[in-house]
């Protein structure tokens, strides 16, 4: 199985990824909309952050645990290599996600092709498959 | 779904179902075609379907799918039954277009265009990760939060004229930072004058041509020839993040159960909440005005200092293509005050608009129509026609057409700057990729887009720009 795929979208950003386990899916989902800003592959995992966001549904809860990718990137000029130690527990008639990300905060080191501007609830999945989970989202550009 | 032609360039999707409202597009043939092929059409139903939406849904030529409501949508909605909606506004609040006319011929610049175009590069920081060249305090941001681009000109940005050819004099009077969470201002404070990258770009043109010799007089564009400078660029992630917690917000007090679309997400104007909302983006739209302004300052210095002088270098005006509003409109007959969002779509006035600067108000308001990266540009000129047509709006530009996967796949960023080069167009980017992504084949044709505009009535063409150097962030 893939870790994601990026598929076409007229205008914005579209992917979706795939996982064991939904904490699998979201980890893929964060290198997804990385690799629409830059080569996750080629970042150094330099330095962390560790990240905690609450979500009504387990869409609210994929949106916002992009959204910190996003965030990251403007405030701390921090680009994401990979994803480690995600947890996603119940909590207050919703859900909780943990995790830690990994990268650089050099971005001039790197080239970053794309301008990733929100992440949106547009045609957003997060689906539990026969075997597998499969998160779906499309980014505005 | 039935889509009916009402008359040469003009479809309505007739009222059906939950739709209070008929929608209209307004497309040519080719165009039509083109929004068939994916979501506009649903997502201008959907729109329709909206708590006191007036008149009709509206979609203009350049229209695309977006995410709730259409890129090119227009909706106008009463104040006392209406609502505001984050996605009607869109995610990079106030984007915008701003135009220098300048004195020199392309003649004065053709030997130092390389230059011009390598100094703005260094002296306006573009893509992701570039902070912005000012150290901004909190204090500092909040201000420019409240006073927009009227900031940037008090702190030595510009002139005070390029406040009386901005819409909203660069200023939305109702803004407050109290509104805005702290994360988006984390997100403003090292973005603050910065281009920002992906559509966004920095272009010298040309005048090629002049349609509307009148108005082109008005707005200072004169012989074909003239250098222009545009600049295309928004609120950065402070305004994604105001868009993206009041989207939170909203879904937190109201739920989603009932959208068609989860990007749909409103709240009745007069409500708390959609008060909270309007403030907040009006904060954003002045950060977006600051950001051009400044912009604009560093595009006069550059000039003075590699040619010489920045006189005449005046600006035509500034448009905002992505943001709510609230207007003078008549409605069956009756002038009310109405809550507009515009989506990609520009504000178009006709002649006599108290709203317009004095040397306009004879004319109508300057529309500016950036095209696809390397293509042909537009300004055009509001009318007295586009208030019954689609609340005084017209398109934004030219509206993607191909994916930015299938752009990367056919594409190369290199071969792009080497033809454009070969047409005497000079490109800078931070990215090649992102050059490819910007493909202007990737785009519909903005020729096509603007005939519409102007055989409707929205917004009729006074003048053709094409490029002569690109910086692409």
């Amino acid at each position: 199985m893939d870790r994601y795929t990026i598929l076409d979208h007229p205008a914005d950003g579209k992917f979706q990824a795939f996982g064991a386990t939904l904490e699998e899916a979201f980890a893929n989902a964060a290198l997804a909309l990385a690799s629409l800003m830059w080569d996750w592959e080629k970042v150094e995992p330099a330095g962390s952050f560790d990240v905690e966001v609450r979500g009504h549904d387990l869409e609210q809860l994929l949106y916002l645990f992009l959204e910190d990718i996003l965030f990251l990137a403007e405030t701390k000029r921090f680009l994401l290599s990979s994803v480690e130690d995600v947890r996603i527990l119940s909590a207050d008639a919703g859900y909780l996600c943990q995790a830690a990300l990994l990268g650089d905060r050099e971005p001039g080191r790197y080239e970053v092709h794309g301008d990733v501007k929100a992440i949106t609830y547009h045609e957003m999945k997060v689906e539990q498959r026969s075997d597998h989970w499969l998160v779906q989202v499309v980014v505005d550009m | 779904m039935e889509l009916k032609r009402v008359a040469e360039n003009i479809w309505e999707i007739p009222r059906h179902g939950e739709m209070k409202v008929p929608a209209r597009i307004y497309a040519s043939r080719k165009l039509v075609d083109a929004v068939g092929g994916d979501k506009t059409l649903e997502q201008a139903r959907n729109v329709a379907c909206l708590p006191g939406i007036q008149r009709m849904s509206y979609v203009m030529p350049d229209a695309h799918q977006g995410y709730g409501f259409p890129i090119g949508g227009v909706a106008a909605f009463d104040l006392d039954e209406g609502i505001i909606s984050p996605g009607g506004v869109g995610y990079d609040i106030n984007c915008g277009v701003r135009l220098l006319r300048t004195d020199f011929s392309e003649a004065d610049v053709t030997l130092k265009r390389r230059e011009l175009l390598a100094q703005i590069f260094k002296d306006v920081p573009a893509g992701v990760g570039k902070g912005g060249v000012t150290k901004l305090t909190p204090s500092v941001l909040k201000d420019v939060l409240v006073r927009g681009a009227e900031w940037a000109v008090a702190n030595g940005y510009g002139t005070s004229d390029d406040l009386a050819t901005t819409e909203e004099r660069g200023r939305m009077k109702d803004a407050s930072w109290d509104d805005v969470s702290a994360r988006a201002m984390e997100r403003g404070i090292p973005q603050l004058g910065t281009l920002g990258s992906g559509n966004h770009f920095l272009e010298f043109q040309k005048v090629a041509r002049i349609f509307d010799a009148r108005a082109a007089a008005a707005f200072g564009l004169g012989a074909e020839g003239q250098v222009l400078v545009m600049i295309h660029c928004g609120s950065r992630g402070l305004g994604h993040q105001v868009a993206s917690d009041y989207i939170q917000s909203m879904e937190n007090a109201f739920g989603v159960r009932n959208l068609p679309d989860r990007e749909l997400v409103h709240a009745p104007v007069k409500s708390s909440l959609g008060r909270s909302y309007y403030r907040s983006m009006c904060a954003a739209v002045n950060y977006a005005f600051a950001n051009r302004q400044m912009i604009a300052h560093w595009v006069r210095d550059v000039f003075k200092r590699v040619l010489g002088t920045s006189e005449g270098m005046r600006q035509v005006y500034d448009v905002c293509h992505n943001v709510a509003k609230v207007e003078m409109h008549a409605v069956g007959g009756v002038e009310k005050e109405l809550c507009v969002h515009r989506k990609g779509a520009t504000r178009s006035f006709g002649p006599g608009r108290a709203e317009l600067p004095e040397a306009y108000r004879a004319v109508g308001q300057p529309v500016i129509i950036p095209g696809s990266m390397g293509t042909a540009s537009y300004v055009l000129v509001g009318t007295a026609e586009a208030e019954d047509l689609s609340f005084s709006s017209t398109a934004h530009g030219a509206g993607r057409a191909m994916s930015r996967q299938e752009a990367l796949r056919r594409f190369r960023g290199e071969r792009i700057r080497d033809e454009l080069a070969a047409r005497g167009i000079e490109l800078l980017s931070t990215s090649w990729k992102g050059v490819a992504e910007e493909a202007a084949a990737a785009y519909k044709d903005v020729d096509e887009v603007v005939r519409v505009s102007d055989e409707v009535g929205l917004g009729r063409i006074v003048a053709r720009v094409v490029p002569i150097g690109v910086m692409k962030g």
